[in-house]
C-alpha cells in the first residue's frame, strides 16, 4: 500500500525542494546573475574538462555564473506557476460553480464562454498580447493567468453540478440559507480537492507556456534568466556547447514532472478522481 | 440528431464569430500598428497618412464590419509586411501545417492506444506503473526543448535526419513527433481509464461468460467502448497540436502557418495574425463538430433511437 | 441413475487477508433447482462466481472437488472453461441494465455465441436466436435482433440475458439474483418463465437469492448461507417444515405472514450486520448476532442432521426449537 504514495512523496519533495531554491536560493547563489564576464564565456560545468570549480554549472555566452541564474530562474518558474494558477483559478472557478450551481441560461452562457476560450489557439493570443502590451513578468503572468482558466472552469462545472445533487445542499436550501451561503459553505468546501488537483495541472502548463514564450522572445525579457531564455540565448551554442540547453530543459522537465507526480498523487490521496 | 447537429453547427459559428471580434479587437488595440509600419523614425504625418490609407482612422465598428465583410468574400486583406493577399499567404503555408499535424495525431493515435490497452490488461503491474511515468515523463517535457535536443541527437550526433526544413520526408519525423507529444499522455490515460473501466464493467463479465475468447472480449467488447471517447478526443486534440504548432515549427524552421503566425506577430503584421487567430478557431471548431459527429456514430445511445 | 449437473466440495474464495467463502459444498441435479439464500455480503454471488470461473484477478480459490455432470472442472486452465462457459453452462446477472455491451445489437451479441461454440452462420445463428427469443416470450423477436439494449426495457433486457444464456442449450444455469433488480410483477412473469424452460429442457439451476419468498416458490433444494458458510442445507420442503439454524429461523420470522400478524407487532429482525471474516476465523460465524450462543460456539459449529439430508451447523440439537415454543 505504501507504494502508491511514492509518486506523491517525489513529487512533494521535488515541488518543496524548488519553493526552497526560489525563496532563499537566490541569497545563497555563488554569483550575482547579471554580472557579465566576458572573459570566461561558455566554461563549462565543474565535472568536465575546462570546468573550474569557481562556476559549478559553467557560464553562459556572456560569462554570467550558470548556477546563479538558474537558481533565479527557479524562482521565476515558481513565481509564475504560483501567480498564474491564483489568477486563473479565481476566475475558472468562479464561472464553474456560477455555472454549475446557477444552471440554466447562465450555465449556458458560462459553457459557451469556455468553447470560445478553447477555440482560440493560446499560445499565438499570448504572443501577440505580450508583442503588443511588452514583455515583463507582469504581463506573462496577467497574460497567461487571464487565459489559463478554462480547465478550472470545466472541473469546477462539473463536480459543482454533481454536489449540488446531492441532498445536503438541497437541505441547505430548504433550511433557508442565502445562494451565497451556500456555496461559500457547502459547495466550495467540497469541490476544494478537484481544484487542487487542477491547480497542480495548470501550475505545470503555466511554466511550460512561459518557457515556450520566452524561447519565442516574447515572454520574461532579458536579462532575467527566465529557463525558456536561457535555452533561447544559448541554442546557437547548442551545437558546441549542448550542456548550455541541457541543463535549463531538464531543470524544467524536473519540476513539471515533480508538480504532475505531486497532482497525480494528490489526486489519489484525495479521492478526486473524475477520470481516472 | 439531427437537432443535435444543428444546435452544434449554430454553437460552432457563434463561437467563431466570438472569437473573430476578439482576434480583431485584440489587434487594434494596439496603438503602435501605423508606427510600426512606418518606423521608428517616421513624422506624425507621415504616420496618419498611413493610418488613413489602411483605413484605420475609422471608429473600430466599421472597421470590424468592413473586414468581416471583406472575410466572408475570402478577402482577407493584405499583409502589411509580405505586401501579398493574406489568403494567399495562409493557402501557401497551411498545407505543410496541416501535413505535420494530422502525422503527428497519428503519431499519437498509435502510440498511446496499444499502450494504454496494454496498461490495462495488466492493470497495477510494473507494466501499468511504468507505461504510467511514460505519460508523466512525456507530460513534462518542455516541446521546444526537446525539438532541440533531437536535432541535437539524431541530426548532428547520428546524422540521421536533417537538422531543418522538409525538403525530404525525413524531415517530417522530427517535427510531427515533438507534436504529438503534446496528445500522447493525454490519450494514453484515456485509454488506459476506458479499458480499465470496460474491463470490469459487467458487460464485459457477461462476454465472459458466453465463453468468448480473449481477443473477442478484449477487442470487441470492451476496446470498442473504451476508444469511442478517445476517437473523439484525437479530433480535438489535432485541434490543439494544430493551434500550438508555432513553437514547434519555429524550433524546426518549418514554414508553416505557425511560422508565418510567429514572424507576423514579431513585426506587428496585424492582418495576417487575426486571419491566423480565426483560421486555428475556425479548424478548432470544427474538429470539434467532428469530434461530436464521430461520438454519435460510435455510440448507439448518443443516436436517439 | 445421471451424476448430478453440478457438485461442489468445500469451495474457498478469498481476497487478500480475508475469505469471502468458507468451504462450502452442495450439488444440483438434472432438472433441480437449488436456492443459494442469505443476506447481502454472506458470499453467495462470490460462490456462483468462482463455479463459472468469473472471479476478479487477485481473488484465490481452492475447491476440494467441483465437478460438471460428473467429470472434475476444478483444475482446468482459463480456456478450456472458457469452451465450457456459455455453451453447457449459462449464467445470468442481476443486472440486466449493464449487463449487455451498449455498443452492439442484440443480434450479434446473440449471433457471437452461437458462432463461437456451435461454428454456425450468421444466418442459421440469427435463426436459432430469434427462435429463442420466441421462446423465453420476447415480442417481435426479428426485430429485436437490429435493435440496441438501451432500447429495451429492463424486463425485455433479463428475457435477453435468459435466452442468450440457454441459446446453447446449457445442461446448466447460474442465475444471480436474475429478479431482483425487476418490477414485481415482471419478478413474477420471469420466475414463471425460468421454469418452464427448466422444464423443457431439463436444466439444472442454480438460483442465488435473498428473497425466501422466491425460494418457497421455486426452490427444490435451498442451502442457507451466513457469512461466507453455509449454515443450513436441505430440501425446500424439510427446511421450511423444520428450520433449525437459529439464522434460517430469523429469516423466516423476519417475514411477515398475513393472519399470523397483528397490527401493533414488531417485525422480527436480526441485530447486526454480515461480518467479513478474516483468514483463520474459527467456530460459528453467527455467534455474534445469536440469541442462543454459548461458549462452544467460539471453538465450533457441529454439524447435526435433523433428517435425511436435512442438515444444519450449530451446536443446537435437531428439534431443539420445538421445545422453545
Amino acid at each position: 500500500m505504501r507504494l502508491r504514495r511514492i509518486p506523491l512523496v517525489i513529487g512533494a519533495i521535488i515541488v518543496g525542494f524548488a519553493a526552497i531554491v526560489a525563496i532563499i536560493g537566490p541569497w545563497l547563489a555563488p554569483h550575482d546573475p547579471f554580472v557579465q564576464d566576458l572573459g570566461h564565456r561558455y566554461v563549462p560545468p565543474a565535472w568536465m574538462a575546462g570546468g573550474s570549480p569557481a562556476h559549478w554549472l559553467g557560464t553562459d555566452g556572456l560569462g554570467r555564473d550558470y548556477l546563479s541564474r538558474l537558481i533565479l530562474g527557479a524562482r521565476i518558474s515558481m513565481l509564475i506557476g504560483v501567480s498564474t494558477i491564483v489568477l486563473s483559478g479565481t476566475i475558472g472557478t468562479t464561472l464553474g460553480v456560477l455555472g454549475g450551481y446557477f444552471g440554466g441560461t447562465v450555465d449556458a452562457v458560462v459553457m459557451f464562454i469556455v468553447s470560445c476560450r478553447l477555440a482560440i489557439p493560446l499560445i499565438l493570443v499570448a504572443l501577440t498580447v505580450v508583442f503588443m502590451v511588452g514583455s515583463s513578468l507582469a504581463v506573462v503572468v496577467l497574460t497567461i493567468g487571464l487565459l489559463l482558466w478554462e480547465r478550472f472552469a470545466v472541473v469546477s462545472r462539473a463536480v459543482t453540478r454533481q454536489v449540488c445533487a446531492l441532498d445536503y445542499v438541497a437541505a441547505a436550501w430548504a433550511a433557508g440559507c442565502s445562494r451565497t451561503r451556500i456555496i461559500l459553505r457547502e459547495v466550495l468546501p467540497n469541490i476544494a480537492h478537484h481544484l487542487v488537483v487542477i491547480a497542480t495541472i495548470d501550475m505545470a502548463i503555466a511554466i511550460l507556456l512561459e518557457a515556450a514564450l520566452s524561447f519565442l522572445g516574447l515572454g520574461i525579457p532579458p536579462p532575467l534568466p527566465s529557463w525558456g531564455l536561457m535555452i533561447a540565448e544559448a541554442k546557437d551554442y547548442m551545437f558546441f556547447t549542448p550542456w548550455v540547453i541541457e541543463i535549463p530543459g531538464v531543470a524544467l522537465l524536473v519540476l513539471v514532472l515533480g508538480i504532475n507526480l505531486l497532482g497525480d498523487g494528490l489526486r489519489d490521496a484525495l479521492g478526486a478522481r473524475t477520470d481516472r | 440528431m439531427g437537432r443535435f447537429l444543428l444546435r452544434s453547427l449554430l454553437l460552432a459559428v457563434l463561437v467563431c464569430l466570438t472569437v473573430l471580434i476578439i482576434s480583431f479587437a485584440l489587434s487594434r488595440m494596439s496603438g503602435s500598428l501605423a508606427i510600426n509600419i512606418a518606423g521608428p523614425d517616421a513624422s506624425p504625418e507621415a504616420v496618419a497618412k498611413i493610418e488613413h490609407e489602411l483605413g484605420l482612422d475609422r471608429p473600430l465598428p466599421v472597421q470590424f464590419l468592413d473586414w468581416a465583410n471583406r472575410a466572408a468574400h475570402g478577402d482577407l486583406g493584405s499583409s502589411y509586411l509580405f505586401h501579398e493577399k493574406v489568403s494567399s499567404l495562409i493557402a501557401s503555408h497551411l498545407p505543410v501545417t496541416l501535413r505535420l499535424g494530422v502525422i503527428a495525431i497519428i503519431i499519437a493515435i498509435v502510440v498511446a492506444v496499444p499502450l494504454g490497452i496494454v496498461a490495462a490488461l495488466h492493470e497495477g503491474t510494473w507494466i501499468d506503473i511504468a507505461v504510467g511515468m511514460v505519460a508523466l515523463i512525456g507530460q513534462a517535457v518542455p516541446g521546444f526543448w526537446l525539438g532541440l535536443m533531437l536535432i541535437l541527437w539524431f541530426g548532428v550526433d547520428l546524422h540521421w535526419l536533417p537538422i531543418a526544413g522538409l525538403e525530404t520526408w525525413q524531415g517530417y519525423i522530427m517535427p510531427s513527433f515533438v507534436l504529438s507529444f503534446v496528445a500522447i499522455p493525454v490519450m494514453l490515460r484515456l485509454t488506459r481509464g476506458g479499458m480499465v473501466d470496460a474491463l470490469r464493467s459487467d458487460y464485459v463479465r457477461t462476454a465472459r461468460a458466453k465463453g468468448l475468447s480473449r481477443i473477442a472480449i478484449v477487442v470487441k467488447h470492451a476496446l470498442r467502448n473504451a476508444a469511442m471517447p478517445v476517437v473523439a478526443v484525437s479530433a480535438v486534440q489535432l485541434g490543439f497540436i494544430l493551434g500550438g504548432s508555432v513553437v514547434t515549427e519555429v524550433v524546426f524552421n518549418v514554414r508553416g502557418v505557425g511560422y508565418l503566425a510567429w514572424e507576423s506577430i514579431g513585426k506587428g503584421d496585424f492582418p495576417v495574425i487575426q486571419a491566423v487567430v480565426l483560421l486555428f478557431a475556425v479548424i478548432f471548431v470544427g474538429l470539434t463538430l467532428i469530434a461530436d459527429l464521430l461520438g454519435a456514430v460510435l455510440d448507439p445511445r448518443l443516436r436517439g433511437g | 441413475m445421471n451424476p448430478p449437473t453440478l457438485e461442489i466440495e468445500g469451495l474457498r474464495v478469498g481476497f487478500g487477508a480475508m475469505e469471502a467463502v468458507r468451504g462450502i459444498s452442495l450439488s444440483v441435479a438434472r432438472g433441480e433447482t437449488h436456492c443459494l439464500v442469505g443476506e447481502s455480503g454472506c458470499g453467495k454471488s462470490v460462490s456462483a462466481l468462482a463455479v463459472m470461473g468469473l472471479l476478479p484477478p487477485g481473488a484465490r480459490r481452492t475447491v476440494r472437488r467441483i465437478a460438471f455432470a460428473g467429470e472434475e472442472i476444478g483444475q482446468l486452465s482459463e480456456r478450456q472453461l472458457a469452451r465450457l462457459r456459455g455453451d453447457r453452462m449459462g449464467m445470468i446477472f442481476q443486472e440486466p441494465m449493464t449487463s449487455l455491451n451498449p455498443a452492439y445489437t442484440i443480434g450479434s451479441q446473440m449471433t457471437e455465441v452461437l458462432r463461437r461454440h456451435r461454428g454456425l452462420s450468421r444466418g442459421d445463428a440469427a435463426e436459432r436466436s430469434v427462435a429463442m427469443l420466441d421462446r423465453v416470450g420476447v415480442t417481435a423477436p426479428a426485430m429485436r435482433l437490429g435493435q440496441f439494449p438501451h432500447q429495451l426495457s429492463g424486463g425485455l433486457r433479463q428475457r435477453v440475458m435468459i435466452a442468450m444464456a440457454l441459446l446453447c442449450e446449457p445442461k446448466l444455469l447460474i442465475a444471480d439474483e436474475p429478479t431482483t433488480a425487476l418490477d414485481v410483477t415482471v419478478q413474477a412473469q420471469t420466475l414463471r418463465l425460468l421454469a418452464r424452460l427448466q422444464r423443457d429442457l431439463g436444466l439444472a439451476v442454480l438460483l442465488i437469492t435473498h428473497d425466501l419468498g422466491i425460494v418457497a416458490r421455486v426452490a427444490n433444494h435451498v442451502s442457507v448461507m451466513y457469512a461466507g458458510e453455509i449454515v443450513e442445507q436441505g430440501s425446500v420442503e424439510a427446511l421450511f417444515a423444520a428450520p433449525s439454524h437459529p439464522y434460517t429461523r430469523g429469516l423466516l420470522d423476519a417475514i411477515p405472514v398475513p393472519g399470523k400478524v397483528r397490527r401493533g407487532d414488531r417485525l422480527g429482525s436480526i441485530p447486526g450486520i454480515v461480518p467479513r471474516l478474516a483468514v483463520g476465523f474459527v467456530g460459528c460465524p453467527f455467534r455474534d448476532r445469536c440469541a442462543h450462543a454459548a461458549p462452544v460456539c467460539a471453538v465450533e459449529a457441529t454439524r447435526q442432521e435433523a433428517g435425511g439430508e436435512h442438515v444444519y451447523r450449530c451446536r443446537l440439537p435437531p428439534g431443539w426449537w420445538r421445545e422453545a415454543a
